[in-house]
């Protein structure tokens, strides 16, 4: 693995605190697409020769993840108007730190997985994890719809870089596959928001609760 | 080729759906896909009685090959499939015609086609996977068509009786195939007898007694099906009550097929199952008061006599006599055709009767025979043969059965067994025709009981032809049951092979030829003597006047036997079982008031047993409702613990 890799697996990490720590929407949704600059870097990097097939996949992962979804979460927030996000249930300081946690306890996981010698000292499956807690973090602390489609998509994130420790077994299709898979469910969810903004005249998805039955 | 005929037969509702909801094209392509489809498919059958037809595939399902195996048993089960389901579809053209039925006619005939192919592709499986593939494709496209009129209140309750049912059946299934797989390190359908230990071995015929015996309707597993039966259109009652639930029985002789020395409690379980099915079945029959309940309990009583049979196959399995084996097996298989047929008629006749009065309660019909002449005479036709009178083809089903445990009685270690049984199957026949009597003669006999009928009249071709058919088939099994007797011979070699050789043929164990003779006999002497009554009566005037009512000189319809007087003391020989409920009428004072008295009988099983034991199950999974607040925060952190414990599990 080349020190270039782990350099911008260090920069996911920074971003994935960067999200963490954010109250403001606008910032996360560019954390987001930050995250998916890096992860199409990621994916040539990885890479030992560069044929056409992973500089397609970096392509398509960088145009979805930090073109198209930032955009529509974008749209959603003009339309639905709102900045900040307000209340999570754990603050900023403690999701950080819960973060911070979660990432150290995902480097220690990752030195015990008996992983294939050619990722065994990189960051890669560390950083995996570590980006899948802190999706999980912000899923479950915070209220607003588009934060969690955010906590939703940097979750997707951590699962996309463990697909690159399998990028030589895995086929072309599946990866094209996944994110096909990823556009159409932010699609589906972006959709959902701007209805449930509509009927409710708010995105917090506590209320949500009232819909059980 | 039959994966043709299959996938013809499964899109076959499909091109109606993107035409319009009232579409005549529509319907007629789908019954000509589907007509076209079984024709093709019951060439592959017939063609599959001589030789087999074995085909494997790749297939990207895990575990799965597509492995299609066509042997003489499953051409048998095949054989009635092909024929009820493209009779059943040219009924539903008339039955459940488009521009009456715009709302739900398009859902009713895709979902008909995807029963009649998951019917198909499990009876041609040869793996347990791909036979699961069918088994699941028919029991849920079954449950559309049970709740086609899913408005009405009691059709969504009976299509949710039956979707629990076919779900805890199929789990016993997964279960049995799943040990199966563990034996023999293959779906493939084998004989795994001797890669099974003995308890392993019973658990595989328990499993498979509960996950088939729920689809076929055996006595304490057969809850869903009045109530399904009752409430589906009734060309698709045609087609589940003559085929569906034959699957569970094709299954239950497949998994018997693999093993070759079975211990002698299946036999006598099965025999005893099937008794108990019998008789109750045609006990609760009797208490009935809607026409296709009634018939829908005959089907648990059919169901059992056929378990009889292939419990004294087993029975001849586990002694060693290839004789027992035959005639079980013949018995119990021919059964299977007779009933597809006999019962798919009684349907159909019950569906045109309720068409032309909008109702199926006995206690409203009567005297129908007089407007609708062509419909009584069919029903009359199924009702002989369901009777297993000679000459029709019901006789000769059952007369196989009676002579292989006449056979059991004869063998010191199946005296018992054959005492017990001969009865009950003599027992089953006569409550059958006491069922059948009450039946006709309620709907079609006597003076109309309401104003429904004053309108009613035969219907018209589509539906009346494939009632033709039904019944000629029937008399022609009857009257001719060498025709038909290779078939099964075919069978009962393909079910184990060293019987064909050791029993020789049908014809010797069983007086078929006489059969012919004495039911052509019986025909050409109830054609004389109906010839000599005409003379006769052709000779004298008719005199018309009231009938003879010993002196009261206003009868009224309501003076007739009605459906419950009339079965009255049969229900209360029976009360242990059936538990009647009978609200009496209150009659009191000089100058009695008008009162009412009502009578029905429920399914014991059901009301009794399932019904409170789901609603305790109900309370205490309530307790557990705290799990499911609604909060989408902490669902998310029930998976992510999840994923933890999970992590921390796995090292």
């Amino acid at each position: 693995m080349m020190p270039s890799a782990d350099l911008v697996l260090v920069l996911v990490l920074l971003s994935n605190f960067f999200l963490l720590g954010s109250s403001r929407l606008r910032a996360i949704v560019n954390g987001t697409a930050l995250q998916g600059v890096l992860l199409g870097a990621l994916t040539l990097l990885v890479h030992h020769e560069l044929s056409l097939e992973p500089i397609l996949v970096a392509v398509g992962a960088t145009a979805i993840k930090a073109v198209v979804i930032p955009g529509m979460l974008t749209r959603a927030m003009r339309e639905a108007d709102i900045r900040r996000e307000v209340e999570p249930f754990i603050g900023y300081v403690a999701s950080l730190l819960l973060g911070a946690a979660g990432t150290g306890l995902a480097m220690v996981y990752a030195r015990t997985l008996p992983l294939a010698p050619q990722h065994a000292g990189s960051l890669l499956v560390s950083t995996s994890l570590g980006t899948v807690v802190t999706g999980f973090l912000l899923l479950t602390t915070r209220r607003k719809a588009i934060t969690q489609v955010a906590g939703y998509l940097v979750l997707e994130n951590g699962v996309f870089i463990m697909g690159l420790t399998l990028i030589e077994a895995v086929p072309f299709f599946v990866e094209v596959g996944v994110l096909l898979d990823l556009l159409v469910a932010i699609f589906v969810m972006g959709i959902m928001l701007l209805q449930i903004s509509r009927e409710f005249a708010s995105l917090d998805t506590t209320r949500l609760s009232s819909l059980k039955e | 080729m039959i994966l043709a005929a299959i996938a013809l037969v499964a899109f076959s509702g499909a091109p109606g759906v993107l035409l319009g909801r009232t579409s005549r094209v529509g319907e007629r392509i789908a019954t000509v896909l589907l007509v076209a489809g079984c024709l093709l498919g019951l060439g592959v059958a017939l063609g599959a009685l001589r030789t087999s037809v074995l085909l494997d595939l790749p297939w990207a399902v895990p575990g799965g090959r597509l492995a299609v195996r066509i042997d003489a048993l499953s051409a048998v089960f095949l054989l009635p499939l092909f024929v009820v389901a493209p009779l059943g579809s040219i009924y539903g053209l008339e039955y459940w015609a488009a521009r009456d039925h715009a709302e739900d006619g398009r859902k009713l005939r895709l979902f008909y086609g995807l029963l009649a192919a998951g019917i198909a592709l499990l009876l041609v499986a040869g793996n347990a996977v791909l036979f699961l593939v069918g088994w699941e494709t028919m029991a849920l496209a079954a449950f559309v068509c049970v709740t086609t009129e899913d408005r009405l209140e009691a059709v969504r309750r009976a299509g949710y009786v039956y979707l629990v049912a076919t779900r805890i059946g199929t789990l016993a299934l997964f279960a049995m195939f799943a040990i199966l797989h563990q034996a023999t390190g293959s779906w493939a359908f084998a004989a795994p007898a001797s890669a099974l230990g003995p308890q392993a071995a019973t658990a595989v015929f328990v499993l498979a007694l509960v996950g088939f015996g729920t689809k076929a309707g055996l006595m304490p597993l057969h809850v869903w099906l009045p109530g399904a039966h009752a409430s589906a259109p009734s060309h698709v009652s045609a087609l589940m009550s003559g085929v569906l639930i034959k699957t569970g029985i094709y299954g239950l002789v497949r998994v018997c097929s693999f093993f070759e020395q079975p211990p002698l409690g299946w036999g006598v379980t099965l025999l005893a199952v099937g008794a108990v099915s019998g008789v109750l079945g045609v006990a609760f029959a009797i208490g009935q008061h809607d026409l296709k309940r009634l018939l829908a309990y005959h089907s648990v009583e059919n169901i059992g006599i056929i378990t009889m049979g292939l419990g004294v196959a087993m029975l001849g399995r586990a002694i060693g006599s290839p004789v027992l084996v035959a005639l079980g097996l013949a018995g119990g298989l021919l059964h299977v055709w007779n009933h597809a047929l006999f019962k798919a008629l009684l349907f159909l006749g019950a569906g045109s009767v309720l068409h032309a009065t909008g109702t199926r309660e006995l206690d409203e019909l009567g005297g129908l025979s007089r407007r609708m002449p062509r419909t009584a005479l069919a029903f009359l036709f199924g009702a002989v043969a369901i009777c297993g009178l000679p000459p029709l083809n019901g006789f000769v089903s059952e007369l196989l059965i009676y002579l292989g445990l006449l056979r059991a009685t004869t063998t010191d270690r199946l005296l018992v067994a054959g005492a017990i049984g001969t009865p009950a199957l003599a027992l089953i026949g006569t409550l059958a025709v006491a069922c059948f009597v009450k039946a006709h003669g309620v709907v079609f006999l006597g003076s109309p009981r309401s104003p429904r009928g004053d309108h009613a009249h035969d219907p018209g071709a589509a539906m009346l032809a494939p009632m033709g058919v039904l019944g000629v088939a029937c008399a022609a099994i009857g009257l001719w049951p060498s025709g038909v007797a290779p078939a099964f011979e075919r069978a009962v070699a393909a079910f184990s092979s060293e019987v064909a050789v050791a029993s020789g043929s049908l014809e010797d164990l069983a007086p078929l030829r006489i059969l012919s003779v004495t039911g052509a006999a019986l025909l050409a002497l109830g054609a004389v003597a109906a010839a000599l009554l005409r003379r006769s009566t052709s000779r004298a005037r008719a005199a018309s006047g009231p009938t003879w009512d010993c002196g009261y000189a206003a009868p009224s319809p309501r003076m007739q036997y009605t459906a419950s007087s009339f079965a009255q003391t049969l229900v209360d020989l029976f009360a242990w079982a059936l538990r009647p409920v009978v609200h009496p009428p209150r009659v009191g004072g000089l100058f009695p008031q008008p009162a009412t008295f009502h009578s029905h009988v429920p399914d014991t099983v059901l009301d009794r047993a399932v019904l409170p034991l789901s609603r305790a199950g109900a309370r205490v999974a309530r307790w557990f409702r705290w799990v499911q607040h609604g909060n989408v925060h902490l669902y998310l952190v029930y998976v992510l613990s999840t994923l933890v414990i999970l992590i921390l599990v796995s090292r």
